[in-house]
């Protein structure tokens, strides 16, 4: 057993639900008990679809425990192809279905229904979310994919955006633009928006645009052995991987790499003075592993951040992260357990987090600037505007989310020259965002609480900082700390704390500050 | 003394035959409790012993409290605790071991049991008494089940408070019990009420701390505050309590009805009960009369959920002159629900359990003014034009009694109101607009 707050991942049913509901003419009949349907709401509020995922659940109580749950699950599966008739069915178990052992599989094998039905093994004890709908959807290309004749002019396949997908639907239109400018047509774009026919076609395509490997990268390896289909290595998350993935597919299909640039304003945007400020900025970043690397680049290289670490919660691609963290020197925290996510970035305090909705709740407590970049997301992040991440709007989208978080560059030095006003200071937060203006409290430094943290919450490790056990910070020393404004303030303590140790030193004083920050001046 | 009670309806829901449906089940399991369990117990732990699954609900509806550092988690079973290679009992004791070691605030410990759990088999009720043994008297552990295969949504809720029953200690005294986790305002009026009236001392079940645990005994009466409490009803009539019968407090009659009861109960006299209620009464039903203007006339659907569904159907009925269609229900406890039935108009459907499609396609032949429903049919129920108001809401808001009765129909009212406002389909300029142009 693992105690678990919070998971970044839902069980490996819901990604197959990901992929039903992000195609059509597909159903999917999952073997459930009752109350597992709470997984509806995930497409009808989160992602706001107007119509109700294709699942038939069957739903089973404890009285049918026993010899019928498999006709229960007979039953509904009759019931769901009558009622929808799909052009193909996927069937499959819960985690407390999978327990009980009717095998769904079998069962609707043995129904003659007239479409193809489709088993999915899912276990539910070992994996998760990402591995549900990349298994589900490499059984669906598996199943139905058969070779064809190629298109003549060249085109692709678009493998791996899926419901509930982080900004998947605005991503498909910008590399749909993207790739026409190119004079590439999109054979079928699946999961989302094909249906099972479409996936018969998939052979038609030159190439597969592997556009998430979560989701698509086991059909696309298929797809290569199988129909002799190169797929793309490169995601075109930002501008320097935008380009390298075009000149790729160009490679790919052999043809002239064209990318109109016209309406990209990131470089310009970036290298405008007013983004000055932003050098060497230290952030930390987390999420699954596809939208971690394309962060880390986004960030050193268009951003001028100093990446402060990296890491990803789906260990598929511990591998990579790892190659990459060491690319940047930094450690790779390979982690789905929370806690252990916040105690990093509470040991790095990096001045920004770019996370998913869970690094925006421990930035809030933490008081860290945060903006999303990978899912597990809320709500909010899947807006109603354009909003993709990938392509030449992505990367514009994308220098918009992340400086806005930030706390302005005039508002910055004001901060740091006058510590003493009673509207601008610390703990009001950078003065954009519009929250009600706190006032300064007595000793100067308001705990920069996130609000709508009730105090129980605060954690155990609030108490001594690590490090102070062993090292006094005198009274002085605390107060000349505090001197230094927030958002760096951190870093301030963690540098003095280190040289500290390196010189063994057992005391702070004002003295090994300023020799702290000399040291580690750039 | 019965001058005060609500007045039946002249044909009252009590004989109508209740339409049961097996099929598939739109519908939360038990677990779902703690998201307000967890707030009302100030110094409880919940800790759900599952899959993935009940974690992955767990914070998908819990929103943004997961964040607080919540006073739940999941132990989520893994490969080796199903394969028997780790004693799942070792375990328990290790993950709790972990925990109250790192939360020295928790005093009552929930080992709450899944679907997973019960289909393993995995006896909680032996490791809560183990566990006790071991933490106590600092901690108390119990165990119950939220699984989905026994319990739906608010059945959590009884399903915790009747494993506090058992364990209450012994007495003699004539006590009243009210029943039922009431957001904090609502439980202070109540009290209040019931204070004016002379009638105390009153306890109430969940207490928001271990501390403040009382006695059962045959001396005890009980009310219920909240329609879903049929198991807990019953472990307080083993402990020798007596259940004091009424409709539920919601809306203004319910709420005098509710308070009649206890009222006639405790001997309180006509004039006092008058002088303690007239002016909420008043009140409440002015504020119902002004939130519930768009609902007269309107028809209602409501789709099995909480349990309240009943209750509600009731209030609306007869306190906002809407008519309901169809009023589903997960279960229907006939003892608990009689004083409702009774004051219920006669005409709407009643329906147990259910199966969604074939109660959907009900709704659609209807076309109710209003469904009431869960979130995974709210919105393409919108987008088929039907208006609804989705239900998790009614137990996420204080509706109970009369300071909030007019909230309660403004809850029902908002998204007609809003169906109203919005002019999205044509282009309509505002009429000031389109007279100035003219
Ligand atoms: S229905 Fe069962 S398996 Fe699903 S979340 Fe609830 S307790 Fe867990
Ligand atoms: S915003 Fe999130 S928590 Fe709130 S109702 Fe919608 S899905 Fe649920």
């Amino acid at each position: 057993m693992k105690l678990s707050v919070w998971t970044y991942e839902g069980p490996p049913h819901v990604g197959a639900m990901r992929v039903a509901t992000g195609m059509t003419g597909l159903h999917y009949v999952l073997h459930a008990p009752q109350g597992d349907t709470y997984a509806d709401l995930l497409f009808t509020m989160i992602e706001r679809r107007d119509h109700r995922p294709p699942v038939t659940y069957t739903t089973f109580q404890a009285r049918d425990l026993g010899a019928d749950t498999a006709d229960l699950f007979t039953a509904a599966a009759k019931a769901a192809y009558a009622r929808f008739k799909p052009q193909a069915m996927i069937v499959g178990a819960s985690c407390t279905a999978e327990l009980i052992q009717d095998d769904p599989g079998g069962l609707a094998a043995a129904m003659d229904i007239p479409v193809p039905v489709i088993p999915l093994e899912l276990p539910s004890y070992q994996r998760k979310e990402n591995f549900g709908a990349d298994e589900t959807f490499f059984q669906i290309t598996r199943a139905l994919a058969r070779p064809c004749d190629r298109t003549a002019r060249p085109s692709v396949n678009l493998i791996g955006p899926t419901a509930l997908g982080f900004r998947h639907r605005d991503d498909i239109t910008e590399l749909t633009g993207l790739l026409m400018d190119m004079g590439v047509a999109v054979n079928v774009c699946a999961p989302m928006g094909a249906c099972p026919a479409d996936i018969t076609r998939l052979g038609a395509a030159h190439a597969n645009v592997l556009m998430y490997p979560e989701t698509g990268e086991a059909a696309c390896r298929w797809m290569e052995r199988e129909l002799g289909q190169p797929f793309t290595k490169t995601v075109p998350i930002g501008v320097g991987a935008t380009r390298d993935f075009v000149a790729e597919l160009a490679g790919l299909l052999g043809m002239p790499a064209h990318l109109d640039e016209s309406r990209l304003r990131l470089p310009w945007y970036s290298r405008s003075v007013d983004s000055t400020y932003l050098t060497g900025k230290r952030v930390f970043i987390f999420g699954d592993g596809t939208h971690v690397a394309a962060a880390a680049r986004i960030a050193r290289d268009e951003m001028g951040f100093d990446v402060a670490g990296v890491g990803c919660y789906n260990r598929e691609m511990a591998r990579p992260i790892r190659a990459l963290a060491k690319d940047y020197g930094v450690e790779a925290l390979i982690s789905d357990d929370y806690l252990e996510v916040e105690e990093r970035i509470e040991s790095l305090a990096p001045e920004m987090i770019l996370g998913t909705q869970m690094e925006r709740h421990i930035g809030k407590r933490l008081g860290i600037p945060c903006a999303v970049i990978s899912a597990p997301v809320h709500v909010q992040d899947f807006p109603a505007r354009y909003s993709p991440q990938m392509g030449i709007e992505g990367a514009n989208v994308i220098f918009d989310t992340w400086v806005h978080p930030l706390v302005m560059g005039l508002e910055e030095h004001l901060l740091h020259m006058f510590r003493e006003d009673f509207e601008f200071h610390d703990a009001a937060g950078a003065s954009h965002h519009g929250g009600k203006a706190v006032a300064r409290s007595a000793e100067g430094d308001a705990a920069a609480d996130g609000g709508s943290m009730p105090p129980e919450a605060a954690p155990a490790a609030e108490g001594p900082d690590t490090g102070t056990d062993v090292l006094v910070w005198l009274a002085e020393a605390e107060r000349e700390l505090k001197k230094i404004p927030f958002f760096v303030r951190g870093k301030a303590r963690r540098n003095t704390e280190s040289f500290a140790a390196q010189k063994g030193l057992r005391e702070i004083s004002v003295d090994t500050l300023y020799e702290a920050k000399a040291h580690y001046a750039r | 003394m019965t001058d005060y009670a609500p007045i039946p309806a002249a044909k009252g829901c009590r004989d109508t035959p209740v339409l049961r449906e097996r099929g598939q089940h739109e519908v939360f399991c038990g677990l779902t409790g703690i998201i307000w369990l967890h707030r009302k117990m100030q110094d409880a732990f919940f800790l759900v012993v599952g899959s993935r699954t009940c974690a992955h609900l767990l914070q998908s509806a819990a929103g943004v409290m997961i964040f607080a550092e919540p006073r739940f988690g999941t132990a989520i079973l893994e490969e080796g605790d199903l394969a028997g290679m780790a004693d799942a009992q070792d375990e328990i004791d290790r993950e709790v071991a972990r925990l109250l070691s790192r939360r020295p605030d928790i005093r009552q410990l929930f080992l709450v049991g899944s679907c997973p759990s019960e289909v393993i088999k995995l006896d909680l009720a032996r490791a809560a008494e183990r566990l006790s043994g071991q933490f106590a008297p600092h901690v108390r552990v119990l165990s119950y089940s939220g699984s989905g295969i026994e319990t739906t949504f608010t059945q959590g809720e009884d399903a915790c408070l009747a494993a506090m029953v058992p364990v209450l200690p012994e007495t003699e005294a004539r006590e009243l019990v009210m029943v039922g986790a009431l957001p904090d305002v609502v439980e202070q009026q109540a009290l209040g009420l019931l204070g004016a009236m002379g009638i105390g001392p009153v306890r109430v079940l969940p207490s928001p701390r271990a501390a403040d645990y009382f006695g059962l005994g045959p001396n005890t009466v009980f009310a219920l505050t909240q329609p879903f409490l049929g198991d807990t009803h019953a472990a307080l009539v083993r402990r020798g309590a007596r259940h004091i019968p009424a409709p539920f407090p919601l809306g203004e009659e319910g709420t005098t009805g509710w308070l009649a009861a206890i009222a006639r109960e405790f001997g309180v006299d006509a004039a006092l009960f008058d002088a303690v209620t007239a002016a909420p009464r008043d009140r409440a039903r002015r504020a119902v009369a002004q939130a519930a203007e768009p609902l007269a006339g309107k028809s209602v659907f409501f789709m099995p959920d909480s349990q309240l569904e009943l209750p509600l159907a009731r209030f609306l009925a007869r306190e906002c002159a809407m008519t309901p269609i169809e009023i589903g229900t997960p279960f229907l406890h006939r003892e608990l629900m009689a004083p409702e039935l009774d004051l219920l108009p006669a005409g709407p459907r009643l329906a147990e359990g259910q199966d969604v499609e074939k109660q959907l396609d009900r709704v659609r032949g209807d076309r109710p003014d209003l469904t009431v429903c869960g979130l995974g049919l709210a919105n393409p129920l919108e987008s088929e034009g039907l208006t609804t108001k989705w239900a998790i809401e009614l137990v996420f808001t204080p509706v109970h009694f009369y300071e909030q009765a007019g909230d309660l129909a403004g809850l029902f009212a908002r998204p007609l109101r809003r169906r109203a406002a919005l002019r999205l389909d044509t282009a309509q300029p505002p009429a000031a607009l389109a007279e100035a142009r003219r």
